[in-house]
C-alpha cells in the first residue's frame, strides 16, 4: 500500500496517540496488579484473630500440622504508637514551619529557603533518616536506640516536610483579603494566622497531616534499622514493638508458609490504609482548591 | 500607625501591649518550627559525617575508589554499590521516561476533560504504594516472572550485547531496576503532565494553523515547551530510585560485588545498609556504614537540589513567556 505524504503523517500521529494511550495502561496494570495480589492473598487470612493475636511460631504446614495465621495485633498496635509519636513532634514543627513562612516570610526570600529545604528534606531516602537517628542516639541517649521512640524520631523526619509543604500550599490558598479584613477588625496577628487563617486552610493542613500519615505508615527502611521488630507483645514505647512494614520484610525473607501469608495480610491493610488516606485527601484537596478559587 | 494618633481609641494601648507579646511569642513558635525544618537538614550531614570520622581518618579518599568491601581485611569501598545504585536508576528511568511522558502526552493532549484529572490521580496512587509492598510482590509475583519468562527471551534477543549473560535467577539488577521503574512512574508523570498543561493555548493554536497532525503539535509546540518542567521530573523521578531500599534489597539479589550484567546479583547503597547493618564483624563496620549513607545523602540531596533548580528556572521562565 502506498500512502501520499499528508495520509501518512495524519497516520503516523493517530498511531502515536494509540501508543500513548498504551502507556497509561501499561503505566496502572502494576498499581491494579499489587491491589489484586495483596487483595486475594491478604483477605484470605483475614479473620478476627487476625487483627487481635500475636504473630505466631513460624511454621510451614505439612501433614498432620496446621499453622495459624493469626496474627498482626502487636504489629497493628506498634504502627499505631509510632505513627502517633511521630505526627506529635512532626505536626506541629511541619505547621509551625508553614505558618513562619507563609504570615512572617511572605513572598521573602526566607520563605522561599524554608519550603526549598523541606522540599530538599523530603528527597532524603528513608534509610538515610534511619542511620541519622541511629548515629544521633547511639551518641546521646544509646538506652533508645532500639525502641518505639527512636523509629518514631525517623519516621517524624520523614513526615515532617509533607506535613509543611502541604500546610504551606493550604496557607497560601487563603486570599490576603481574608488576612487584610481581619487585620483591618483589630484583630492581632497571631489570632489572625490561627483563629482565621489556620481554620480557613485546616481541611488543607489535615490533608497534609493523612499524606504524612500513609507515608509514614508504609515506611520499612528506617524501622530495620531502629524499631526493628519483635516477636513479644507489645508492652512500651521505649521498648522495641513488631510493625506492619516489618511484618510484610519478616515475611518476604522468612521460608516459613504462615508468617507469609500474614505478610500478605499486613500488605493488605497497609495498601488499603495508605490508598484510602491518599483517595480522601485528594478529594478534600480538589474540594477546598475549588471553594477558595471562587472567592481569590 | 504613629504616636501622636489623635483618632486612637483610649483603651488601645493596652490592647496592642497584650497583643504584643502575643505576636511575639507566636513567631518564636513558628520560628521555631521552620529552625527545625533548616536545622534537621543541616544535622543530618553534620550527625552522619561526625559518625563516619573514624572510617574517614583511616581510609580517607580510598573509601571513594576501593572496588571492595571486606570488613575482615578492615577494606571499605563504595565502588560496587556506588555503581549498583547508578546502574539500577539509569536502567529504571530508561523504562520509566518513554512510559511517564507517553502517559502524560495521553492526558493531556489526547485524554478527554473529564478523564485527564481522574486518570492523572489514580496514576499518583502508585507513588503511595509502600516500598516493601513493592519489595514483596517483587519478590513473589515479578521474580518468578522474570526468572522463567522475561530473562530467557531477553537472553536469546539481546544476549549478544553481553549485558544479558549469567544464570536466570530472577532476583538480579534488571529486577531490581524494573521494581524501581515502576515506582518513579508517578513522580515523572506527574511532573511532565503538569509543564505540559502549562503550555500556552497559542503555541499549539500556532502548530494547528501550520497544518500540524495532533502528534507534530506534541512533537514540535508541547514538548519543546514543556522540557524543562519534564528534565526535572526526571531528575525527581532519579532521587527517588537512587534512595529506594526495602523494594531493591528484597530483589537484587544482595551481593557485594560489582555487576557484570545485568542478571548479576548486586547491591545498592541503601540495600547494603539494609543488609550489613545487623551483620557489622568489626568496629569500623558501623562508620563505614555512616558514611555510605553520607555518600547516598550528599547524592540525592545533589539532584533533588538540581531538580528543584531547574524546576524554578523553568517556572521563572514560563512566568515571563505568560506575560
Amino acid at each position: 500500500m502506498k500512502f501520499n505524504r499528508a495520509t501518512r503523517r495524519k497516520l503516523f500521529s493517530h498511531g502515536m496517540t494509540v501508543l500513548t494511550g498504551a502507556t497509561v495502561v501499561l503505566v496502572l496494570i502494576p498499581l491494579f496488579w499489587i491491589i489484586y495480589e495483596s487483595a486475594i492473598l491478604g483477605a484470605s487470612v483475614f479473620s478476627l484473630g487476625f487483627f487481635t493475636q500475636n504473630i505466631p511460631a513460624p511454621c510451614s504446614p505439612h501433614p498432620g500440622v496446621t499453622c495459624s495465621t493469626n496474627g498482626v495485633g502487636s504489629a497493628i498496635q506498634g504502627t499505631v504508637y509510632l505513627l502517633l509519636l511521630a505526627a506529635l513532634w512532626a505536626v506541629p514543627v511541619g505547621l509551625g514551619a508553614a505558618i513562619f513562612a507563609v504570615e512572617y516570610g511572605g513572598e521573602r526570600a526566607i520563605a522561599r529557603v524554608i519550603s526549598m529545604a523541606a522540599d530538599v528534606l523530603s528527597g532524603v531516602p528513608s534509610i538515610v533518616a534511619g542511620m541519622f537517628i541511629y548515629a544521633l542516639l547511639i551518641v546521646y541517649y544509646p538506652l533508645l536506640v532500639f525502641s518505639v521512640i527512636s523509629g518514631s524520631l525517623a519516621l517524624g523526619v520523614i513526615m515532617l516536610p509533607i506535613v509543611m509543604r502541604t500546610s504551606e500550599e493550604a496557607l497560601r490558598t487563603i486570599p490576603h483579603s481574608v488576612r487584610e479584613a481581619a487585620l483591618a477588625l483589630g484583630i492581632s496577628r497571631w489570632k489572625t494566622s490561627v483563629r482565621i487563617i489556620l481554620v480557613a486552610a485546616m481541611p488543607g493542613v489535615l490533608t497534609g497531616v493523612l499524606l504524612s500519615i500513609a507515608r509514614a505508615a508504609g515506611e520499612a527502611a528506617p524501622l530495620l534499622l531502629l524499631d526493628n521488630g519483635s516477636l513479644h507483645p507489645c508492652m512500651s514505647v521505649d521498648t522495641v514493638c513488631q510493625s506492619l512494614s516489618l511484618t510484610i520484610y519478616l515475611g518476604a525473607t522468612s521460608p516459613s508458609q504462615n508468617w507469609v501469608s500474614i505478610a500478605w495480610g499486613a500488605a493488605l491493610i497497609l495498601v488499603i490504609l495508605v490508598l484510602g488516606l491518599s483517595i480522601v485527601s485528594q478529594l478534600v484537596l480538589n474540594r477546598t482548591a475549588r471553594k477558595w478559587g471562587q472567592v481569590g | 500607625m504613629t504616636r501622636g494618633n489623635p483618632f486612637r481609641a483610649p483603651s488601645s494601648r493596652k490592647r496592642r501591649k497584650v497583643s504584643k507579646w502575643g505576636d511575639r511569642i507566636f513567631l518564636a513558635l513558628t520560628a521555631v518550627g521552620a529552625a527545625g525544618v533548616i536545622g534537621i537538614l543541616v544535622a543530618l550531614v553534620v550527625v552522619l559525617y561526625h559518625g563516619s570520622l573514624p572510617i574517614i581518618n583511616a581510609l580517607g579518599i580510598k573509601f571513594l575508589y576501593t572496588q571492595t568491601w571486606n570488613p575482615y581485611g578492615n577494606v571499605y569501598g563504595i565502588v560496587p554499590f556506588a555503581i549498583g545504585t547508578l546502574l539500577t536508576s539509569a536502567i529504571a528511568l530508561l523504562i520509566a521516561i518513554p512510559l511517564s511522558i507517553g502517559a502524560a502526552i495521553f492526558l493531556t493532549q489526547h485524554a478527554p476533560t473529564w478523564l485527564r484529572e481522574p486518570v492523572a490521580q489514580v496514576v499518583q496512587l502508585l507513588a503511595a504504594i509502600p516500598s516493601v509492598v513493592y519489595g514483596f510482590w517483587g519478590l513473589i509475583v515479578l521474580v518468578p516472572i522474570m526468572r522463567y519468562d522475561v530473562d530467557p527471551i531477553l537472553a536469546n534477543v539481546l544476549g549478544w550485547t553481553g549485558w544479558f549473560s549469567g544464570r536466570h535467577i530472577g532476583l538480579d539488577v534488571l529486577t531490581a531496576s524494573v521494581v524501581l521503574s515502576i515506582m518513579t512512574v508517578p513522580t515523572i508523570t506527574a511532573i511532565s503532565k503538569d509543564s505540559m498543561m502549562a503550555v500556552p493555548r497559542s503555541q499549539k493554536e500556532a502548530a494547528i494553523s501550520l497544518g500540524a497532525t495532533d502528534w507534530e503539535v506534541t512533537r514540535r509546540a508541547v514538548i519543546p515547551y514543556a522540557r524543562g518542567g519534564i528534565i526535572a521530573g526526571v531528575v525527581l523521578g532519579l532521587g527517588r530510585a537512587l534512595g529506594e531500599t526495602m523494594a531493591v534489597t528484597l530483589v537484587i539479589g544482595n551481593a557485594n560485588v560489582i555487576p557484570t550484567s545485568l542478571f548479576s546479583q548486586g547491591q545498592t547503597i541503601a540495600s547494603l545498609i539494609a543488609n550489613d547493618f545487623f551483620e557489622q564483624e568489626t568496629p569500623l563496620e558501623l562508620p563505614a556504614l555512616l558514611e555510605a549513607a553520607l555518600f547516598l545523602l550528599i547524592i540525592t540531596l545533589a539532584v533533588n537540589i538540581v531538580a528543584r533548580w531547574i524546576l524554578a528556572r523553568f517556572e521563572a521562565g514560563r512566568a515571563v513567556g505568560a506575560e
